[in-house]
């Protein structure tokens, strides 16, 4: 091994290392038959049966489950609307209009929505107003996949469908949604992981009601870490890195299948 | 009454014209043929017929119906695209069969319909196949059945040959040939290639710059192009500076600088004292030993400055006296090179007093 690679490798080992060792730490311990985060003990599913009588904190893994599966719903259905538009009319502000949510801070999201909702909307802030939230914030997010996908695509497709006989709407229907439906899906997994996990917007626009998952375990670790806090955050990640791996694969093989064969036989 | 009618059309890009003022009938039935080079409007052209985009003005007719304003959908008039655009999700007979569902033909029409295209083009058994398991020739055929397979009033064209490889292209052109004649559907073919224009086609416009140059059958346009662009542009072709010295029906008596006079062929639209340029196709030309009896009524002497051997022909470059180039053809009828002349021979250079061809500046 030469000098360089030397120096290559340690560096990856390091990264990975400071990205995963906090992580696997966290999974570790939940199975830490220990009050304490310190030492490791022995194995023991305790924390996920405390966890399964934790009534609070299933209401608010329920909660969030909602407010996911109905902001990635919404967020689908808007963002891939506003992929296509993105796609077919070439007006240059409109990506830019549609993206900005994505890169914008989320504190400032978070305060601007609450203001929103509370001084235009009038709206009392529950379910409803963390459901439009997370609606914000992910359509960008749907939206930029939806479109890398149509970018990818033989536009003429489209107009040999037109050409056939179909008219915009059965050539939509026909051609265009299933052909995007892996991006939409794979739209669709990303804002639910981002929604069930997201703290910050979740934070300004909850009001004092329900309890959402993400601020419940943050309320858990201000009087102690407990390894119950480590059993939820090892399921949260665990649903999280599923969502993600299966978006991917969608994506990764669909666009094999339609892109690099589709080119004319060459 | 032709079929296809284009009168007058002109369509505008922000800063050029891509199709100006033109106007052209198609026959039914008619292999018809849009041949220029890449940016002469061919495309834009075709894609009006097809009503992708809108003429800024003039009228595009079929049947005597003015199609402006008409959607793509509700056209009689099927694509076959450059890039085939087959439907990645759907399998081939399903890609064949979506033409008759979209004009609600019942189950049982569609299921022979499309039995019978596939057996068109040679592909009985690949109905359930996706087009990324076919090859590039297997996804053309499969175009051309998706594309006839409602027995459209015109076909459109796409270059759709230019993705095939030369062996394959001109299997390709035959079958084009024989699916035409068989289906009696009016084709409408765009390319760049001029090869392809003259061994396909009835007919043949060439274009350049968004005009119409000329409009002839291909062994006009090849042995009789009306100006420079589609001398040029058609085949190989020598050209010499002239001026007209004598009209007569039935040729024309020239005058090529330092040369001498040249008999070309007759040309009504020709008068004394016009310049302009002789050209000659080089298989028209005969070369011979410079001590040979000429007996073609223009012989010259020239020098061979160069030659190809391309294997079925050899051609040479041979400079005249007047030190002008001129391409000669010679088959190889012989095996091996027809080693006739080397580099720097002299050599007598003659043609037919009817095969010059006169074009005015």
């Amino acid at each position: 091994m030469s000098r360089s690679n030397i120096w290559l490798w340690s560096a990856a080992v390091l990264t990975y290392a400071f990205l995963y060792i906090p992580l696997a730490i966290v999974v570790l311990y939940s199975f830490n038959d220990s009050r304490l985060n310190a030492e490791w003990v022995g194995f023991t599913l305790s924390w996920y049966k405390a966890l399964f009588n934790n009534t609070e904190m299933l209401a608010a893994a329920r909660n969030s489950l909602i407010i996911a599966v109905c902001a990635s719903f919404s967020a689908t259905l808007l963002g891939t609307m506003a992929g296509l538009a993105i796609h077919r009319y070439k007006l240059r502000v409109l990506p830019v209009l549609v993206f900005t949510p994505v890169a914008m801070p989320e504190i400032l999201l978070g305060v601007s929505l609450l203001l929103f909702f509370l001084q235009v909307l009038n709206l009392t802030l529950g379910m409803v107003s963390i459901i439009i939230a997370h609606t914000t914030f992910c359509i960008g997010f749907v939206a930029i996949i939806v479109r890398a996908r149509l970018q990818g695509m033989d536009e003429s497709i489209f107009e040999a469908a037109r050409d056939l006989g179909a008219s915009p709407w059965q050539t939509f229907r026909l051609v265009t949604l299933p052909l995007i439906m892996p991006a939409v899906v794979a739209g669709a997994l990303m804002s639910f992981t981002l929604s069930i996990d997201d703290f910050v917007i979740t934070f300004f626009t909850k009001g004092v009601g329900e309890p959402i998952l993400p601020i419940q375990i943050y309320t858990m670790i201000k009087v102690a870490v407990t390894p119950e806090v480590n059993a939820i955050s090892t399921l949260l990640m665990l649903l999280t890195l599923v969502m993600i791996i299966v978006a991917f694969q969608l994506e990764a093989r669909a666009s094999a299948r339609t892109m690099s064969r589709n080119e004319a036989g060459k | 009454m032709a079929l296809l009618e284009i009168r007058n059309v002109t369509r505008r890009f922000s800063n050029y014209t891509a199709v100006d003022n033109v106007s052209i009938s198609v026959k039914a039935g008619e292999f018809f043929t849009l041949l220029g080079p890449s940016g002469c409007g061919k495309t834009t052209l075709l894609r009006m017929i097809a009503g992708f985009d809108l003429p800024d003005s003039g009228q595009i007719l079929l049947d005597g119906t003015d199609m402006v304003g008409t959607p793509p959908e509700k056209r009689p008039v099927h694509t076959v695209f450059q890039t085939y655009a087959l439907f990645p999700h759907m399998t081939v007979a399903d890609n064949i069969a979506f033409p008759l569902k979209m004009a609600g033909k019942t189950p049982q029409e569609i299921k022979t319909r499309v039995g019978e295209a596939l057996d068109s083009v040679r592909l009985p058994n690949f109905g359930s196949r996706f087009p990324h398991e076919l090859s590039g020739g297997q996804k053309q055929r499969v175009a051309f059945a998706r594309g006839l397979v409602n027995r459209p009033r015109l076909l459109l064209l796409d270059e759709p040959l230019g993705a095939l490889d030369a062996k394959l292209r001109e299997e390709m052109q035959i079958e084009l040939i024989n699916l035409q004649k068989e289906l009696g559907i009016t084709f409408v073919f765009v390319t760049h290639a001029q090869d392809e224009a003259l061994a396909l086609s009835h007919r043949i416009a060439v274009m350049n710059r968004g005009n119409v140059e000329q409009i002839d059958e291909p062994s006009r346009i090849y042995s009789f192009p009306r100006n420079r662009f589609v001398a040029d542009f058609i085949g190989k072709i020598s050209m010499m500076n002239a001026h007209v010295v004598e009209t007569a029906p039935s040729h024309l008596k020239l005058d090529v600088k330092d040369l001498g006079e040249v008999t070309a062929a007759g040309n009504a639209d020709v008068k004394v004292g016009d310049n302009g340029v002789m050209a000659i196709r080089p298989e028209q030309i005969r070369i011979s030993h410079p001590s040979a009896e000429p007996y073609l009524k223009n012989h010259f002497l020239g020098k061979v400055h160069d030659f190809l051997y391309v294997g079925d022909v050899t051609t040479y470059i041979v400079e005249l006296s007047n030190g002008i180039y001129i391409e000669a053809l010679l088959p190889n009828s012989a095996p091996g090179r027809a080693t006739f002349f080397e580099v720097g021979d002299q050599v007598g250079v003659s043609w037919r007093h009817d095969v010059g061809i006169f074009l005015n500046d």
